[in-house]
């Protein structure tokens, strides 16, 4: 029992990095119907950025709590405005193309963005120092449980009520939630549908930010292929949960989260992925649209 | 078809008789990047160094510098390539399914082939590749050492193995198991992990249930600063013994306070050799960054073949491959020289442990 | 007015530029290094000006670019450039002479290219030539059918695996049976279509009911599947360090030094083409290929026209997988060493890559698609360190101002050409 209980608190752990990242990827798909391959991306970018200009304004001999928040703000100014940017010059010019032409530009701002930061810093792996502070009042579960992976769980559990608070009960929730539903018609009651896909991918990319500089903190490195890992797993959550939906994602994060950790425990790490992947096969044989995705009906 | 007659004249490379070409291959781009990169570095500096003092019997040393992504189809091409261009020798390949791919095209086109990394036995073992020649221990010569060392300085009885899946990695970590079984520790398991993956604590998890009273990792440091780390994080404090692919400050700059006490395999007493300073001092000069894997291997790589081609005075592959096995070149790693299968000599490998946050060679 | 129009635009493009040394200030100008743990970072100023500038001229370049693009769409289909191109060789659709003439010199240039140019590009050629085989296979899925396949690779793997395993299975007997090793090759070209076609069906089953993107999500979960279980089951497969010394065809019973065999495989690989190309392009035109592409445009009307999308779906993946197969052989044959290394989740992206760049539906587009991914990087080496930037830049480039593909796919179709005269209209096929 209590190494169940320890596989089941690692996968919780596991789940919430993938939902992270995972809340990016289903927002933005929910809204333009695009994967966006460049999310990891955008995550592992965040992270280099906290890394930078943290290490920049620790040399200057700032206390490690103000670079820990400057470093966090600083990556998701960052991640946003790369957000944006690829937004408006590699995704708008394809709105109205077919989907498959999006995707392949996704593809490609994920392979620019990657040897960007390769040929640009580094191909080594980096050491990450971990500014996260340290709660002592873990001291006695510190062997189930540490204090990063309850900061993350934290952060992910805060994220997705904000989120969720965002989408049902503001204004630009609303446009959020118009614009997915029907676009010509957003477009057509006043909604500036520009601006709320805009609104969206800023928000993807600051949750993948945060991420981004929460992860590395836990790993304690950083490469620049971070993201095509990351990336991965995170769509496979998002779609096992229903993509489009963010409790999906968080729901699918944690499934993924779990099935991999027991399947490590009690059967094979060798096939750890090959758990994840037949899980996400199995329910979309008995539920299409993914545990919390809507079945959309196609209309003729 | 035009564009191709083009690329031919192109590339033709007349063998000007006032150089002599090197060619480095291995994984430039891609996610093995970082593999490969410090190598075409390492080749730089010393074919810089070697330049600056008139080259190598009056004639400059150009390199012929050529990304196989660690692909064996690429490998191929990479390897035909290279050779076309009248190449002497070559340093690499890195991956050893790569180097493997393209071992035959350089064994029939007769060109003295140094790999800094690729550390599959049977390459030097099976006799099949006579042009092959590696400045890396085989997996299986660490893997005894690392076993001998646990059994006999540590006094384990159990062991859990665990590798990265990759060719490196996994060879290691099985011979490791053969090893072990052989001289009576019990392996309780043996698996591997996903490469780049965020979080191990599942299978810290599964160590900690095996009981097993000591770690043996097959593979790179990235994945094994985060297994160290997770494991202390859960309070198992059983030894953890890795292969040279962890040898690496890079692996202490990650784990921090967390690689204290990890034991690594390693070529002897590097870190004090005055050519390894030296090498490591112009990298930080030249690329204002601490050298990546390999380094020191391919750099020694290098530094051998210029040795043997002087001393051989001749690019002639006979004489080339004569003047490895027979001569003696001093390099960063150590007063080497090569067997008749190969291997280097002259470099033993020793066990180091990570100890207040530097690793020390345990004698 | 034009004064006006031009401040206006250079002080947006300033603003463009503005933003992006801002924004790429991080990642470009400081380095960071990490040495013990702590990170130090240094400046290099130098590159500041560099994007400050780029940016600005880029940004007039591309704006310019964006313009052209959305204004050409509205040209009449017969005034553009590619069927100008077109226009121009109507000499060939008329002359009978010349068409022949250049038909041979094409099939001389092939035939003699391995003569003319030597080993390497040989081998280049062949490499290009099995991923025509593969554009063209997944064209059939993508480009006809628009289920996106992310996980072709494993029907590649199947493919080159079905002669490693024929090799490392049943060569002993074959060789003490008294027979060349030469065989094997013609024995496992049928085998690995066949058995790749039944992984192709086995895939399409759980994706029946399934569309767009959990399509995709599920093909390339089953693209990584394959290949972890090429990894892991060593025993078998023989893990990362794979299945090495596969032999070559043998050429009439003679076995070939490796100069000699690529040459015989690169004309292998050529009538494989060809053969691909002739069933490929009857396909098309036949009941079945219009079935697929039914499906792609709507698959509703589809059904209620009586097409049963099952079938049409298995249909689908089954002869996309086909050659995947075919083009495994080949590849084990070349290299004579498979390992799960190349037949990654990247392998998958770059074949969609190439049918997609090279023009969706498109046989030709399919061809010089896959062309051009296999041969460019090949001969811009020298970028190999920018090759993926560049691959990046080009697609996008590409997807933005040519989403149809280089060459697109040209249906048949009519369109009214009006005249000056009194008659209403001069309907022209195009």
């Amino acid at each position: 029992m209590d190494y169940f209980l320890q596989l089941f608190l690692s996968g919780t752990a596991k789940g919430s990095i993938y939902a992270l990242i995972s809340l990016g990827y289903t927002m933005v798909y929910g809204i333009v119907q695009l994967i966006n391959f460049a999310h990891g991306e955008i995550y592992m970018i965040g992270g280099f950025t906290a890394l930078i200009l943290g290490g920049y304004l620790f040399t200057l001999g700032l206390p490690v709590p103000l670079v820990l928040v400057l470093s966090i703000f600083a990556a998701v100014v960052f991640s946003s405005a790369y957000g944006f940017t690829i937004e408006r010059l590699a995704y708008r010019p394809l709105r109205n193309k077919p989907r498959l032409s999006a995707l392949i530009s996704a593809i490609g701002i994920s392979m620019i963005l990657q040897n960007f930061v390769l040929l640009m810093q580094t191909e080594k792996y980096l050491a990450f120092p971990s500014y996260l502070p340290e709660l002592s009042f873990l001291e006695p579960v510190t062997e189930y449980i540490n204090s990063t992976q309850v900061i993350i769980l934290g952060t992910t559990s805060v994220i997705m009520i904000l989120l969720t608070v965002l989408i049902k009960f503001t204004r630009i929730g609303k446009a959020m939630r118009a614009t997915a539903q029907d676009t010509n018609m957003a477009q057509l009651v006043g909604i500036n549908v520009n601006q709320v896909i805009s609104v969206t991918f800023v928000i993807g990319s600051a949750l993948a930010a945060i991420g981004g500089v929460l992860i590395c903190s836990y790993m304690g490195q950083i490469n620049y292929y971070i993201g095509f890992v990351a990336g991965i797993k995170a769509f496979v959550a998002a779609v096992l949960g229903g993509i489009g939906s963010i409790p999906g994602a968080v729901i699918g994060s944690f499934i993924l989260g779990w099935t991999e950790s027991l399947g490590t425990g009690y059967i094979s790490s060798d096939y750890e992925d090959a758990f994840a992947f037949i899980i996400l096969i199995l329910i979309l044989i008995l539920k299409p649209a993914g545990v919390l995705g809507k079945n959309q009906n196609q209309k003729v | 078809m035009v564009f191709s007659i083009v690329a031919v004249i192109a590339s033709a490379g007349f063998a000007q008789s006032g150089t002599i070409r090197i060619g480095v291959a291995g994984a430039h781009s891609g996610d093995l990047a970082s593999y490969g990169l410090p190598s075409v570095k390492a080749a730089e500096l010393v074919v810089a160094d070697v330049n600056a003092r008139g080259g190598i019997n009056g004639k400059q040393i150009e390199l012929v510098i050529e990304d196989d992504q660690c692909k064996p189809e690429v490998a191929t091409n990479t390897a035909s390539k290279i050779v076309s261009k009248d190449v002497s020798a070559v340093i690499g390949h890195i991956c050893s399914g790569a180097t493997k791919a393209a071992l035959g095209i350089y064994k029939d086109s007769k060109v003295v082939t140094i790999s800094p990394s690729a550390t599959n036995p049977p390459l030097t073992q099976s006799g099949e590749y006579p042009n092959f020649f590696r400045t890396i221990a085989p997996d299986d010569a660490q893997a005894k050492l690392a076993v001998a060392f646990i059994k006999d300085k540590l006094k384990l009885k159990t062991l859990a193995v665990l590798h990265d899946k990759g060719d490196y990695g996994k060879g290691f970590a099985e011979l490791c198991k053969q090893a072990a079984e052989a001289s009576g520790i019990k392996v309780v398991l043996f698996e591997g992990v996903n490469p780049g993956a965020p979080d191990y604590s599942a299978i810290v998890n599964k160590i900690g249930k095996s009981k097993a009273a000591g770690v043996v990792w097959g593979g790179y440091h990235p994945e094994a600063s985060k297994l160290v780390q997770q494991m202390r994080a859960k309070s198992i404090k059983i030894p953890f013994v890795s292969d040279d692919g962890v040898k690496d400050d890079t692996f202490i700059s990650v784990a921090g306070k967390y690689a204290e006490g990890v034991y690594a395999t390693g070529p002897k007493d590097t870190s004090t050799n005055p050519l390894a300073v030296k090498a490591v001092a112009d990298h930080k000069a030249k690329y204002k960054e601490e050298p990546g894997a390999f380094f020191l291997n391919a750099y020694a790589a290098t530094m051998a073949v210029v040795n043997a081609i002087e001393k051989a005075k001749s690019t002639q592959y006979e004489a080339i491959v004569k003047a490895l096995q027979s001569e003696y070149v001093e390099t960063p790693l150590g007063k080497i020289s090569f067997d008749k299968r190969g291997d280097v000599i002259g470099f033993g490998f020793s066990v180091y442990q990570v100890q207040k946050g530097k690793y020390v060679e345990l004698k | 007015m034009r004064q006006n129009g031009l401040k206006s635009e250079i002080l947006g493009s300033l603003a463009q530029a503005a933003w992006f040394t801002v924004l790429l200030f991080p990642l470009i100008v400081m380095k960071v290094n990490v040495a013990m743990s702590k990170a130090t970072v240094q400046f290099r100023w130098s590159y500041l000006p560099i994007i400050a500038i780029a940016s600005f001229v880029l940004s007039f370049v591309w704006r310019r670019a964006l313009e052209w693009s959305s204004t050409r769409v509205e040209k009449p289909a017969g005034s553009s450039f590619s069927s100008k191109i077109m226009g121009r060789f109507q000499i060939f659709e008329s002359n009978k002479t010349i068409r022949l003439a250049t038909v041979a010199l094409f099939v001389l240039c092939v035939a003699v290219y391995p003569f003319a140019l030597g080993m390497y590009h040989t081998n280049i050629m062949i490499t290009a030539l099995i991923y025509v085989m593969l554009a063209l296979g997944l064209n059939i899925v993508v480009g006809w059918g628009g289920l996106l396949n992310l996980g072709y690779a494993a029907f590649f793997a199947v493919g080159a695996y079905t002669y490693g395993f024929l090799w490392k299975f049943v060569g002993p007997q074959f060789v003490s049976a008294g027979f060349d090793t030469g065989w094997l090759f013609w024995i496992a070209l049928p085998m690995a279509g066949i058995i790749a076609t039944v992984f192709g069906v086995l895939l399409s089953l759980p994706v029946l009911r399934l569309r767009g993107d959990y399509l995709a999500i599920i093909t390339l979960a089953f693209g990584e599947i394959v290949r972890m279980v090429l990894q892991n089951a060593s025993d078998i497969t023989g893990g990362a360090t794979g299945i090495s010394l596969i032999p070559r065809p043998w050429f009439l019973g003679f076995k070939l030094p490796p100069k000699q065999a690529a040459t015989y495989i690169y004309y292998i690989a050529v009538i494989l083409v060809v053969l691909t190309v002739f069933i490929v392009r009857r396909l098309e035109d036949s009941r079945v290929g219009r079935a697929l592409e039914a499906m792609r445009e709507d698959e509703i009307a589809c059904q209620s026209m009586g097409i049963d999308l099952v079938h049409n779906k298995l249909v689908t993946f089954a002869l996309g997988a086909f050659w995947a197969g075919i083009a495994g052989v080949v590849l084990a044959a070349q290299t004579t060493y498979i390992n799960p290394d190349s037949f990654t989740l990247w392998e998958s992206v770059m074949i969609l890559m190439a049918v997609v760049i090279g023009g969706q539906g498109s046989i030709p587009g399919a061809i010089v698609g896959a062309m051009l991914l296999k041969l460019l990087p090949e001969y811009f080496r020298p970028l190999a360190q920018y090759r993926m930037l560049i691959y990046g830049i080009a697609m996008i480039v590409i997807i933005i101002f040519k989403p149809d593909g280089l060459i697109p796919r040209k249906r048949k179709s009519y369109y009214f050409v009006k005249k000056n005269s009194a008659d209403s209209g001069h309907e022209v096929r195009v």
